[in-house]
Formats: structure tokens, sequence, C-alpha cells
């Protein structure tokens, strides 16, 4: 007989932040340096080095925890937690364990089965993140890299609110979203600029107290989330229900596998003995620098999927897939205020756009190309330059190398032919060429005329005005 | 007479007045240091011959330019063994940094070395500045220049021996319970710890990072105002470094005592000072109020839990700063390990000497689990209550006077078995770096037994002028005492 | 009241600070801590309700530095002194997880 279980989950989300250097110290936080080359003494634990705190990670901690409706620790210190690790060159990571410098707030979401609810947040805090390990194919050894070690991160903790995959990820979209939109990180999980850790626990559907719960940890992508979350809940379902108890401990997800196994070791106490680091100064929040970040806050995705609708007057669904991403919004607002046509520019990003995005694995962040292109290609369409068939291929150039589109179309002399004569000539030309069609359609076959439409266009490249094509084989076709 | 026979404003000064060139004082400092290290092992490192002669030049050159005109320029320095300079060996007397050359200078150093001084070497000191002796060095045992049977004192031992027996005019060293005043005081020659964030701390390997500051060690009032005044700036390197205004202390250097008045704690003359000593600081005292200070006995509670609470508060924070040590990244790693954890372990165990070890495992202990409220908050609420107890005595007073140690320097070898017994000679030292206060320690007599006497005036934060003034009127009424192994000494006189 | 230090206790704290202490030095480290707890207990004879924990002697807040980076290449200084290393990394025994 199967009792009916609750699954339990709370998220742990680092994000590492956009900032230009490292939170302690002025190495530069940019991709892809030669390895060990963003490194000083201090993110590389050398004695008698001392950090310095970066300003600007203060105020993304706090645009974030406005942003999600947290209160400012007015008063917030650094705690450090001590525990040995090679790719932690102080064995010690500078945190905030007591005083985080946001508290208490939450973001909304909305799926399916579980319809709208809050998910709260209990704290988001300040720490540095780690150097990379690399492990060596060809012997017993790692390598440790320290070009990451002290890239700035904020933590934000979760409240146990979340039931479901379903809702794990509807909360990970909208936190992603929102701090992509403030500026703060690019939140990309496969590359590890966001990451979460998943804290699972299951009860007997009605029970009140929770079960025990276990972290999971190396969660590279959403569907990784989805299969560790079903698969963990399964598995203590199984211990409890043959009697066994839940362990709490940290798992690590083997997503090629799809299973997890204990992280636990002998070696590690996980006592982290925090205490306030003495090499740093409490950070003291006035009223009057939380609301210049607040004035500082660009329009949030909520705000502008409310405002798309009613300003350019976008259905929602149109709204909600513009709004979807920051860079979407961003070239949808831009190519908007150029050529005033919402309605067009939205139905190239959402038709053409995406499909293009498809079509090259690429995301929306990666998209290389201009909103004034992007506008001019709109206008030149309207007023007539090119016809529809065209605009797609010159947007694809627009698309994959950013030209000019009236440059290109004036090079490639792709401009339609509204040339009544030459069209004519055309047409008379297809006539004679497919006789077949010719009296299919006056035995009253209506389609046929799109075949001769389409062997016209395909005889004038593509750029023939397609209406008057229709006109003139209309008008020759009714002789 | 070797050069390294005057202070370090006389050797500027011959300097400057072209008596002496650069070059002749150095070489005078490690001809003396030659001469004399095999008795007293004041230093772990001397810097190399040829690249001093050639600091020598470039300095000179800049004197000569005008460049370089400020009094230090061309002293040849010390520095203790803690404290990073770029390519010069920095071990902290410890195995575990053996071979560790730091590809940066501490900031202080720094200061000195942009005024013309010249860093002579390294100096010995108690491992990763834990003790009262210098015994727990890796590399040997200092000894005092005065009873080379008896240790100079700690942590800074090195430092103070090399200024006793003359092998070099001033050094640095650095005061985290005392390590600064307590081996000046059992090596007769003058240190000032200033109060906390005078003195940036970027470049000095930390032990207590909430107590550590580097200070001068030199014959006289002078020389360490002088010091002073060059190692204090505000340094954005480090988070604790205080912006101050008035840092030009020699100008305390007058010979005034005027109305000052000076507080003595009844506490401090209890049982467990020896009656010498306590003679000795009484009869400074003594001197003080016959030049016009006035002298007043008052209770300054709470100095029986000074050491507990920074023993709690050092080895906390000493276990975590000492972490970074695992064979990793610099220093000493095992040969043969099995596994990373292995590799950590053994390395720091074979690498740490067993005084660091104690204070690791305490310090471990007592932030652990369930037992970081009942110490280690509670000694933090503790230093809270010290620091008011001495707010309270400044209301009333400019400064306090009391010996900087219970006793004259022990035997060597007397110490080490007994912790807790050389903890307690803490007494005096410890409570200042608690409540970041400013101290100095000098000369005040010397004991049955031919060993120095050292007087300890605390000021309160950022008055340094105060104690440095009060000390230098004191000094006024004194000769300076040269140890045996020095010049004067050896050739039987006095200077 | 005498602070009894367990086998357990020893073992535990060298856990965490990576000490591996041999059985003589382990059956010091017990009386030593015994001793210095003891002397620490000390401070229960204080009343410090009401007091807050001072981390810090001077009331220094706010110490910040500009996000502008610097531009050198630190991998030298980096892995001047390091014991091993292997492809421009410091080189450990294999780590799991």
């Amino acid at each position: 007989m199967s009792k009916e279980y609750e699954t339990v989950i709370g998220l742990e989300v680092h994000v590492e932040l956009a900032t230009k250097t490292k939170i302690f110290c002025s190495c530069s936080t940019a991709f892809g340096g030669a390895i060990n080359a963003h490194t000083c003494p201090v993110c590389t634990g050398m004695p008698g080095s001392l950090p310095v705190l970066n300003k600007q990670v203060v105020e993304y901690a706090m645009a974030v925890g406005l942003a999600t409706k947290c209160e400012i620790t007015r008063y917030c210190k650094f705690d450090r937690k001590n525990y040995f690790y090679p790719d932690n060159p102080q064995n010690y990571q500078i945190s905030q364990l007591y005083l985080p410098i946001c508290r208490n707030g939450g973001i909304e979401i909305e799926t399916e089965q579980g319809g709208k609810k809050t998910v709260g947040i209990h704290e988001i805090h300040m720490e540095e993140d780690a150097g990379k390990l690399v492990h060596d194919e060809d012997g017993d050894v790692s390598v440790v890299d320290f070009n990451r070690s002290g890239v700035p991160l904020i933590e934000i903790v979760s409240e146990p609110d979340m039931r479901s995959a379903e809702e794990v990820i509807a909360y990970l979209d909208k936190l992603r979203l929102m701090i992509q939109y403030l500026g703060a990180s690019d939140c990309k999980l496969q590359e590890g600029s966001m990451r979460a850790d998943v804290n699972l626990s299951v009860r007997e559907a009605g029970a009140k107290e929770f079960g025990t719960r276990t972290e999971m940890k190396n969660l590279n992508s959403f569907r990784a989330i989805a299969r560790a979350i079903e698969n963990e809940t399964n598995r203590q379902i199984d211990l409890i229900e043959s009697g066994e108890k839940v362990v709490q401990e940290t798992r690590r997800w083997d997503d090629g596998k799809a299973y997890s196994y204990a992280m636990r070791s002998k070696e590690d106490a996980q006592d982290y003995r925090y205490f306030p680091d003495p090499d740093l100064v409490p950070v003291s929040i006035s009223d009057e620098w939380i609301e210049s970040v607040r004035a500082k806050q660009p329009e949030l995705p909520t705000e502008k999927l409310a405002r798309y609708q009613s300003e350019y007057g976008l259905p929602e669904y149109d709204a909600q897939i513009l709004t979807g991403t920051k860079k979407f919004a961003d070239i949808f607002e831009a190519a908007t205020e150029i050529c005033k046509k919402p309605k067009k520019v939205s139905n190239w990003l959402m038709v053409e756009t995406i499909r293009l995005l498809k079509e090259n694995a690429m995301d929306a962040e990666d998209i290389r190309f201009s909103p004034v292109n992007l506008a001019k290609l709109i206008d030149l369409t309207d007023n007539g330059t090119v016809n529809s068939t065209v605009a797609k291929e010159v947007f694809e150039a627009v698309f994959k190398e950013d030209i000019d589109p009236e440059k290109y179309v004036e090079e490639k002399g792709l401009k339609t032919v509204n040339d009544a004569g030459a069209l004519r000539e055309t047409v008379e030309t297809v006539m004679k060429n497919n006789p077949k069609s010719v009296e299919d359609y006056k035995n009253g076959k209506e389609k046929a005329i799109g075949f001769l439409v389409g062997q016209a266009m395909k005889a004038m490249k593509g750029k023939a005005n397609p209406g008057m094509v229709n006109e003139i084989l209309k008008e020759l076709l009714s002789k | 007479m070797s050069l390294t026979s005057l202070t370090a404003k006389e050797l500027g000064k011959k300097i400057k007045e072209k008596e002496i060139s650069v070059k002749e004082a150095v070489n005078d400092t490690l001809d003396a240091i030659e001469k004399k290290e095999d008795k007293v092992n004041s230093f772990v490192t001397v810097a190399d011959k040829d690249a001093l002669l050639k600091k020598a030049e470039e300095v000179q050159k800049k004197i000569g330019e005008g460049t370089l005109g400020g009094p230090l320029a061309g002293v040849p320095i010390a520095v203790k063994d803690n404290m990073c300079i770029k390519g010069l060996l920095t071990t902290c007397s410890s195995k575990i940094l053996e071979g560790f050359v730091p590809s940066y200078t501490a900031e202080a150093v720094k200061n000195l070395e942009d005024a013309g001084a010249i860093v002579i070497g390294k100096t010995n000191m108690d491992e990763f500045a834990m003790g009262s002796t210098t015994e727990t060095s890796a590399y040997g045992a200092t000894k005092n220049p005065w009873n080379l049977d008896h240790v100079p004192g700690g942590s800074s031992g090195g430092s103070c021996s090399g200024v006793a027996a003359e092998e070099c005019v001033c050094a640095l060293g650095s005061d985290t319970g005392g390590s600064i005043r307590q081996p000046s005081a059992f090596c007769g020659v003058t240190g000032i710890k200033p109060t906390y964030g005078t003195v940036s701390r970027y470049g000095l390997i930390a032990y207590g990072s909430s107590l550590d500051q580097i200070g001068p060690v030199a014959k006289d009032v002078t020389d360490c105002a002088l010091i002073l005044e060059t190692i204090s700036s505000y340094d954005r390197k480090d988070s604790t470094s205080m912006k101050r205004e008035g840092l030009d202390f020699t100008s305390a250097l007058k010979d005034d005592v005027k109305g000052m008045k000076i507080g003595i704690p009844r506490d401090y003359f209890g049982e467990g000072l020896d009656g010498e000593v306590s003679q000795a600081v009484k009869g400074a005292a003594k001197v003080l109020e016959e030049k016009g200070a006035v002298l007043e006995e008052f209770d300054l509670g709470l100095v029986e839990y000074a050491i507990p609470a920074y023993y709690v508060i050092a080895c906390a924070e000493a276990s975590s700063n000492l972490a970074r040590f695992d064979g990793v990244k610099y220093g000493y790693r095992v040969k043969e390990y099995e596994g990373l954890h292995n590799m950590y372990k053994k390395s720091r165990s074979e690498g740490f000497g067993t005084e660091v070890k104690r204070r690791i495992m305490l310090g471990s202990f007592v932030l652990s689990s369930g037992y970081y409220d009942a110490y280690y908050l509670k000694a933090l609420r503790t230093k809270a209550l010290i620091k008011k107890e001495f707010d309270k005595a400044f209301s009333k007073y400019d400064m306090i006077l009391g010996p900087a140690a219970p006793s004259t320097a022990p035997k060597l070898g007397s110490s080490l078995d007994d912790p807790m017994k050389m903890y307690l000679g803490d007494i005096y030292t410890v409570s200042v770096n608690l409540a970041g206060l400013p101290g100095i320690s000098l000369p005040c007599g010397m004991d049955k037994k031919g060993l120095p006497i050292g007087l300890q005036l605390i000021g309160d934060c950022f008055q340094e002028k105060n104690i440095i003034q009060a000390a230098y009127a004191y000094e006024c009424t004194r000769e300076y005492r040269h140890s045996p192994l020095s010049d004067v000494y050896q050739v039987g006189g006095r200077r | 009241m005498a602070n009894q230090i367990s086998d357990d206790t020893i073992e535990y704290v060298g856990i965490l600070a990576k000490l591996e202490l041999s059985p003589q030095e382990k059956e010091r480290a017990k009386k030593d801590m015994e001793e210095m707890l003891d002397y620490i207990d000390k401070l229960n004879e204080l009343d410090v309700s009401g007091v807050e924990p001072m981390s810090h002697v001077f009331p220094v807040n706010n110490v910040f530095r500009e996000d502008i980076p610097t531009d050198i290449d630190g991998s030298k200084d980096a892995l001047f002194n390091a014991p091993s290393v292997k492809n421009g990394g410091f080189e450990v025994p294999k780590t799991i997880g």
C-alpha cells in the first residue's frame, strides 16, 4: 500500500557577479585568461596578503536584494568559513554567515500544476569563489588554477517552499531573468556563472514536520535538475518505505549515469568554525545608498511584460517571448525606437530570429546584430525596396554578419523589380514555358496561378514585386 | 669603533653630512653581524653582500642628487622575519616556510626603503610570532646579549638582540601580545607598538590579525619615533589601516612632563611581579614625578582576564591564518604521502613546531561547533569590557605606567615546558593589544644578575605622542647602557 | 572545574586543523588543552550579559575598492614558490568531487 508523498525543495543558488574585478583584489574576472594569469598575492593566499572589498559587489548584491523584495541588512559583516581544499588558497572562504546583506524576500512564480505562489528567499549573501581543480588524465594528480579564485559570488538561499521540479525551474528562470536584467550576472548554468544546489526532502502528504534533507550538487542544466529531483525523490521514498532512514548528506549528481552518490568523506568534518573576518571591516548601508541603488534599477521583466502589452499593444504571448531574455527586450526596444513599428520588430524577433538561433544552436545572449540594422530592414521592406522573400535573405546576412541592409541590397542588386514592362516580359515567358499550368488555371484550377507566380519569381531571382506579378498574370490569363 | 655603536639618527646624520658613506655603514654592519652572530644568532637571513653594496651605491647617488634627504637615508635596518620582502627569503622562523621568497614587499618596509633605509637582513623570532622567548624558532634560539645563557624575550627576539648586540643600529619588530615590548625590556633597548591600524599590515605574515602591529626597535626613543614616523601610513591595501593625522611623532621629543597625569595600576604590582622589577619601575615613576608629572595609583580592573581573552582570540585567528600553509602553493611539502589529506596533515605536522601546533589546536577547538559562544564570543565580550576599562582610565590619565614584564629574562630552556607559566608572563602587555592602544617599552634599570629591566608606558588610542614625550623625558635622566656584546663595552667604557 | 579532553576530541581537532600527532604528542596536547581551557574558564567569572562581542577595536566601516582591473599576468609570481607545478598549475594529489 503506497502512501502519498510530498517533495519539499529549497535551492541554494550561486551567481557569479559581472564585476570587472574580483571581490577582494583588483585581478580581472575576464573569461579565458591563461592559467593562473589573473592572480595576485591576495587571491592566491600568499602570506601577508589582505582583502579589500569591491564596492560594486555590494551594489549588485543590494540590487538583487531589492529586486527580490528583501530587507537590506544595514550593518553586515564578513565571516571566514574554514575548511581545507586545494581550490581554496587560504583554506578559508570569506563569506557571510551571521549578518548576510539581504534577508526575507521572495519571488513569485506560476506553474501549471502549482498555480501562483511566492517562493521565499531566506537570505542573500556575498562570498568569494574558489579556484578550479582540473583532474589530470594521466596521473594521480589534480592541477589548481586560481583564476576563478576570488571571483565575487552572491548566494541566494530560498526557503523550502518548492514542491516540484516544475516549480524549481520556474523559480530559477525568473531569478535568472531578473538578475540578467539588472546586469548583475549573465547567469549561464552551462558556463557556471549560475549554479544551483538542490536541498530536497520528502514527507507524507499532510505531515507538518520536514523530513531529513539531502543536498545535491553538480547540476549543470535544467534537465539535470529535473532528473535529479525525480531521482532523489524516489530514492528517499524507497529508503523510507523499506524502513531505513534518510541520511543528511551532500550528494553529487552524475547526469550521464542519471544517478547520485554521497560525497561524504571521513576527512571532512564539515565544521566550518565561522568567525568574523578580522581583516575586513563591517559594511554599513545608509538609506541614501539604498535609494541610489533603487534609482539605478532598470525596468524589470514583469514591468516590461505589462508595458509591452499596454504601450505597444502586443499580445501577452508575444510580450512574454520578447521579455524572455534581456537581449530580446533590448533589441526590441532599440529597433522600435528607430522605426516605430513594434509589431513588425516583434515579428522578426519571434519568427526569423528564433528560427536562426535554433538552427545555429545559439542563445539569445549570443546575438550579434544591431537593432539599427533590423530597423533599416523593416523600413526597406515597408517601402517596397525589397519584397518579403528577399527580406528574409537579407535578414540572414544581418543575423550572421550584422551587415547594413541598405548597402547589402545595393551591392547584391536585390531591389524589387517594379518595372511593369520587365515584369510583363517575364510573365509572358513563363506562361509560354508552362502551357499546362496556364491551361489548368483556365480550366478552373485557381491554385495554378501560385505555381506560375513562383516560376516568375524564380526567373527574376526572387526580386519581382509579387503583387504586381500576380496582377499581370491574372490579366494575361484572363485573355 | 663600529658605526653600529651609533644611534640610527646619528648614523643618518653622518651620512647626510658626508662624514661617512652609505657603503661604510653597510660594511660596518655586515662586519658586526659576522663578528657576533655566532654568539647571539639574531639573524635568519643576512642579505647578499653584493646586492647590499649595489643598493648602497644607489642610495648614495640619490643622496648626492638630493632626492633622498631624510634622516634614515642610507641607514641599515634589520627586519623581523615575518615581514615579506621581495626577493629575500622570508621564513617566520618556521620550517614550513623554508625557501619561501615573496614577490612583494610589506608596506612598512617599503616606506623605509622609500626613505633610503637599507634592509640588512631578517631577524630571528618565535615561530610565527608565537612565543615569548624566541626559543620556538626552527633556526635555533637567539641569545640575550646581556647574558648568553638567557633568552632575549620574544617573539621579536632577534630584532631586539640585534640592536642590543649592536649588530645593527635599529630594527623592525611586530607585536601581537607584547612581542616588541617584552623583548625590548629583556634586551635593554626601546621598542614601540603603535595604535592598531597605524602601520599597514600588508606584507606582515598574520598571527592574530586583530592584534598585530609592526613597530620600531632601537637604542632610544628618538630613533623609535623617527622610524615610526617613516613606517606609518594609510594603506589602501589594508582594510584595517587607519587614516591618521599627526604622524609627526618626532615633534613629541620634548623633555617636558609637567602636568602630565600618569596612572599606576595597583593590580600591576601584586603577586607574581619580581621585587627588583617592581623597585626599578617604581623608581622610574618617581623620577617622572620629580620632573613634574602627576602620578596616581588606581584600580585598572579586569587585568587577570586579559590573558585568557587574548589567547582565545589570538589562537582562534591564528588557527585560521595558518591554514594556508598546506604544502600546495609554497613552503614545505612532505615527500611521501597517501592522498591529499594525508599530504596536508604530514606537511603541516612536520613543518610546524610544537608551540604553533598547540595554538592551532586550541584555536580550532574554541571556534568549533558548540564552543564558539562559550569561548570565542565570550572572549570578544571580555575584550569590549577591557577596552571600556581603559577608556575609563584615560578619561582621568594621560598615560598608564607599569612594568613591561613581571621578571627579567629567564634562562634558556626554562620556559617551554610550562606553557601556561610562559603565557602568564604576558600579563602587562596583552591587554594593550586587545584594546588597540599604543605602548612603549624602555630600559629603567638592571637586576642583580645584570639583566635589563623595562618600563612600559601605555597611551590612549592615537596618543603615541604622549607616551613618546614622557619616555623621552625619562630617558633624558639616564645614560644608554651598552650590552656586553657592544663595541663600547668591549673596549671597556661608556660612550 | 577541570576540563576533560577526550581522545576523540583531539582526533577531531586534528582533522579540523589538518594536524597529525604521535601518541605522545596526543597525550601532551590533551594535557595542554586541559590546562589552557581551565585557565580560560576564568572568563566565566565575568558578567558579560548585555555586552556586544567586539571584533574590531575602532568603529570603522565601509572600506572599499573601485572596480578597476589591473592588467598584470600574475602567473609567474604565483608559481614561483610552488613545491610542484604541472601545466602551469599547482599540482596536488588527486581529489574527488
